[in-house]
């Protein structure tokens, strides 16, 4: 397919990826390539390994085989500093925001501004308000995570994840639990940022309408046979897809006819 | 003399406030530091020169050589970008008087490049000018232009604002005396609430696991024994060497064995294990229930019709008022054992120690220790699950209630032991 071929420019590259605990193997050998611009999407049933392979991408878990890349750098094999310089360029929003409950939503966004920029507190309140305004929670800064609603969280740990200005933003579950409206609008929200920063965005998700929606490219994990089941952009595995599991995944059960074009 | 003790007191005040404050003084500079030299990892450079850039995370060079510049022209009708926009760069400089109303159109043919900081400084001026998503945003860059129509498509929730009320002394005097009042009828509601599903309990209609109750048991009786059997041998330790300096003055070293039998037994056993309860067991309650109670756990008992307080107080009630009173007598023996070790070591035969403490305790002083320990029990055990049950729905709330936990029950063992020792000074016993 066309991701296997030589990419332009890869920002993450996962090569014979192997994630396991302890003995048991979660998923073994995945090979991918996440462009620049691109929306990538992780899907795949419930427990197959989704959450955990964003966790690899990201360096909270280690692979137990194989190596994770960022702009053609190792992120597996790098030391400290160096992955300390390479963390700084994705930002992640966690399933449920992971806000910190202790701190207003404000000083949440604020918290990785002041620690790493010398910006005056005057510029981080303008970049705060910004951030917020850019996922539609303008005016909500004094509130602490606990006031607000669950979407209200999650927007607001998204708005987190583009403190620092990452080009790379992970996103676990970014709709689920949300109303259709407020998934359609994140959906449209990232969208448009992809388009005005020119972010790649990686999200980890099995809302269907999304899926479509949004991802230019994805990945599908087999809970069978613990692999990827394909790779490329939803819509056309959705109805060319060579593997059976995938096309049901992706039409909800019903399964298309292969290589039968639906349209 | 006293007035010489107060001014040497004083000094030491002072020295250790001083010490303090240089201590964070210099905490602080290096926490500043810290920050200014790490603001500047990864560097690199800019990979297009001229056209719009978003510098996502990166630093360009073209941020030291194009500084930042934003000019108010026309009156306020046009506004004109120049340099590069990064917050690594030095400090925009702002021209003109920004006006009250959105400019008409932009320059931004000298804009180099951008991050968060230039759509922040466009935005913060938006709002105060009642910009709205439509624009006119003329002459901006298109992926600035679609950055502000993001930012302002939904309108600033200005009503709920939780902002910093009027700091009123009076309204603060108020606030306080409430919350106060509130903890009081809190406490006694709890209280009383525990002694009903005590009721309850007594004639079979409480509802809980056996398992939760034996568990319990387990943790805050034979897993507290180590820690209690070291802390009380050391304080029977402590007051065997305390007795025996004072009392070989008078050439009465043997009533050693007196004094750690009766202080023991009356007090310090009973006062120390209930410190160490609380520390351990009322702590450990709090969090367990208002970890319980951030995940809507206790939510979930309550739609299944399960009474949330019998099923998880009322086991920890009952276990800590059981295995307070043993633990005590442990504690009791152990102390003993401590201080009559001080004496075997003075010289003191052990048989003779031994027949001395036997002479000096009655069972009433014996039982008095162990009758305060269940008010004790009871008492730590109310202060961990009040405050764990009545504990806020996020993490801080928990690590809160767990201190308020220790604090209070601490505080409840000592005042009911005053009130104890009053009552038996009146008694007599």
């Amino acid at each position: 397919m066309s991701a296997a071929a030589q990419p332009p420019k890869a920002r993450i590259s996962a090569r014979s990826l192997t994630m396991a605990y302890g003995s048991f193997v979660v998923m073994r050998d995945l090979e991918f390539d996440i462009r620049e611009r691109d929306i990538f999407i992780i899907m795949g049933g419930s427990g197959c390994g989704k959450s955990t392979l964003l966790r690899h991408l990201i360096g909270l878990r280690e692979p137990a085989q194989g190596e994770v890349f960022y702009d053609g750098e190792s992120f597996t094999r790098a030391g400290e500093a160096e992955r300390e310089r390479l963390t700084r360029r994705f930002g992640v929003m966690y399933q449920s925001g992971a806000l910190w409950s202790s701190l207003t939503i404000a000083e949440n966004v604020a918290l990785p501004l002041e620690e790493f920029t010398t910006l005056p507190a005057r510029t981080v309140r303008d970049i705060v308000s910004y951030k917020l305004s850019l996922v539609g929670l303008a005016g909500f800064e004094d509130f602490y995570p606990s006031q607000v609603s669950g979407g209200m969280n999650k927007r607001a740990g998204i708005a987190r994840a583009m403190a620092l200005d990452p080009d790379i933003l992970f996103l676990d579950e970014p709709s689920a639990g949300l109303d259709p409206l407020s998934a359609r609008r994140l959906d449209d929200l990232i969208l448009r940022l992809r388009d005005s920063l020119g972010s790649t965005f990686v999200i980890v998700t099995h809302e269907l309408a999304s899926i479509f929606a949004i991802g230019s490219n994805s990945i599908f994990l087999d809970t069978d046979t613990r692999a990827q089941g394909a790779i490329g952009p939803p819509c056309f595995l959705r109805d060319h897809s060579e593997s059976a599991t995938v096309r049901r995944f992706l039409n909800r059960g019903e399964e298309g006819a292969p290589g039968k074009p639906a349209s | 003399m006293f007035s010489h003790y107060f001014t040497l007191f004083q000094g030491c005040c002072y020295r250790v406030c001083e010490i303090w404050s240089r201590f964070f003084s210099e905490a602080a500079i290096f926490f500043e530091t810290g920050r200014a030299s790490g603001g500047a990892a990864g560097a690199e450079a800019l990979l297009a020169a001229g056209g719009f850039r978003w510098h996502g995370g990166r630093v360009p060079d073209s941020a030291s050589t194009f500084p930042p510049r934003a000019s108010w022209q026309q009156g306020g009708r046009v506004l004109r970008l120049e340099g590069s926009w990064h917050r690594d760069a030095p400090a925009p400089v702002i021209e003109g008087s920004p006006p009250a109303a959105m400019p008409e159109r932009y320059e931004a043919e000298g804009l180099r490049g951008f991050d968060s900081t230039l759509p922040a400084f466009l935005l913060a001026h938006a709002r105060t000018a009642g910009g709205a998503a439509a624009g006119p945003w003329q002459g901006l860059p298109e992926n600035l232009r679609g950055l502000m129509e993001l930012a302002l498509s939904v309108p600033e929730k200005d009503d709920a604002r939780s902002g910093p009320q009027k700091k009123s002394g009076l309204r603060e005097l108020g606030r306080r005396t409430l919350q106060v009042w509130q903890a009081a009828r809190d406490a006694v509601e709890f209280t009383g609430e525990s002694v009903l599903a005590l009721g309850r309990f007594a004639t079979g209609r409480a509802r809980f696991r056996a398992r939760d109750f034996w568990e319990v048991l387990q943790q805050c009786g034979a897993e507290a024994l180590p820690i209690v059997a070291l802390i009380s041998f050391l304080v029977g330790l402590i007051l065997g060497f305390v007795g025996n300096v004072q009392l070989t003055n008078f050439g009465a070293n043997i009533f050693v064995a007196d004094l750690v039998a009766i202080a023991m037994v009356r007090e310090m056993g009973v006062m120390m294990t209930a410190i160490i309860m609380s520390g351990r067991t009322g702590a450990a309650f709090a969090a367990h229930l208002g970890s319980m109670k951030a995940n809507e756990e206790i939510d979930a008992l309550r739609t299944f019709g399960l009474q949330p307080f019998d099923f998880l107080v009322l086991p920890r009630l009952l276990a800590l008022v059981l295995m307070m009173p043993l633990l005590t007598v442990y504690s009791n023996v152990i102390g003993i054992l401590g201080g009559m070790v001080v004496g075997i070591s003075v010289g003191i035969p052990p048989v003779l120690y031994w027949n001395e403490t036997l002479l000096s305790l009655t069972m009433t002083t014996a039982s008095l220790g162990v009758m305060k320990s269940f008010f004790f029990g009871a008492a730590i055990a109310i202060c961990g699950c009040m405050t764990g049950m009545n504990a806020g729905r996020s993490s801080a709330a928990v690590g809160e209630a767990t201190t308020r936990a220790v604090v209070a029950s601490i505080t409840v063992v000592i005042v009911l032991d005053s009130a104890f020792a009053a009552i038996f000074t009146i008694l007599d016993i």
